[in-house]
């Protein structure tokens, strides 16, 4: 590749990227009122994204195959269980996180 | 005013600093090994602001010119942030300038913390955000710079540190479960990507997701609307 089909190639990147985040704001500007149906899915689609995203984190791990995601379902429960028991943003995610990393360096 | 809501933003993105720090350096890094300047990964970060895409563009810069399939890839990788968008357009309502940054910043992190943290009542509302959104984006872009900078010259073990990313959105994904009064849609967002993931593979499950997400949405308006969320 040319430097400027690199700074082509970068800018379409960013383009893409810009137009999936501004969109919506420029489809439903402050001027104008929100139809009611999109009032409806942005109230509901949250929830549902917050699911989406811990699947997301997740896509790549292997239940068939190696340890079958051992490590990383015993991490996620860990730090549930911890989210559950303090409601502690910083402990749960701490202790998620180190108990996935002694688990890959010393157990599977 | 902007130093209270600094103080209230910044434990937020602890978190976020954890992660962003090896993240951004592996992607720093990997650039560096693919033979680019840290110009390139400090731009890229700063500019495009999204994980999952800037590590695909190295390959992309590494293959053959192709604009309208990096266009498209692009799309693709990014269009779960329409969504962001859609649930944030109220709450950005009135921010003046700020809002062009809020939505220009706006990566799964930054979204996820600005939709469910608990700002309290003495700090304004617009200033937290903004510095979720800029603390956020400077440990992306400091880390890829250092990572693109001095990549070649680390050396460590740090495998399972980005665990800390998965641990942050089950904690946000708890967050909201406990604040909503039915589970329904969070319900919805896991087996729709699950059965997905499983149907798709994890290169191309998010759109079919995406869209069975607003299909079940739309086709259970009328029940669902009732509800409170």
């Amino acid at each position: 590749m040319t430097l400027s089909q690199q700074i082509i190639t970068i800018a379409l990147c960013i383009a893409g990227t810009m137009l999936t985040r501004f969109l919506p704001f420029a489809v439903f500007n402050e001027n104008r009122k929100t139809p009611a149906f999109v009032q409806y899915i942005g109230k509901f689609l949250p929830s549902a994204v917050f699911g989406m995203l811990v699947v997301y984190c997740l896509k790549d791990v292997s239940i068939l195959q190696g340890n079958h995601a051992l490590p990383e379902f015993i991490s996620v429960f860990l730090t549930a269980a911890l989210h559950l028991w303090k409601r502690q943003m910083l402990l749960s995610i701490a202790g998620g996180t180190i108990c996935y990393m002694l688990l890959i360096h010393f157990v599977f | 005013m902007k130093r209270k809501a600094l103080k209230a933003a910044f434990p937020y993105t602890i978190p976020i600093f954890t992660g962003f720090w090896f993240l951004g350096l592996a992607y720093g890094i990997y650039m560096n090994a693919s033979g680019f300047s840290f110009l390139y990964p400090m731009i890229m970060s700063l500019l495009i602001f999204g994980g999952s895409l800037e590590f695909v563009a190295v390959e992309m810069l590494l293959s053959p010119f192709a604009p309208v399939q990096v266009f498209i890839m692009a799309l693709l990788i990014q269009a779960r942030h329409l969504f962001y968008g859609i649930s944030m357009l109220d709450r950005f309502r009135g921010m003046g300038w700020k809002k062009f940054y809020l939505i220009f910043g706006m990566c799964d992190e930054t979204f996820s913390i600005n939709y469910t943290a608990d700002i309290p009542d003495h700090v304004d509302k617009g200033w937290f955000m903004f510095f979720v959104t800029l603390l956020n984006q400077f440990y992306w872009v400091f880390a890829a710079t250092i990572g693109g900078l001095i990549g070649s010259l680390l050396k460590f073990d740090t495998s399972g540190i980005s665990f800390v990313m998965t641990a942050m959105f089950v904690v946000i994904f708890l967050e909201q479960w406990l604040k909503e009064k039915n589970h329904i849609s969070s319900l919805i967002g896991l087996a729709a990507s699950t059965v997905c993931l499983i149907c798709f593979g994890p290169d191309s499950f998010m759109i079919p997701t995406m869209v069975t997400i607003i299909a079940i949405l739309t086709l259970s308006k009328k029940k669902f609307e009732k509800m409170e969320v």
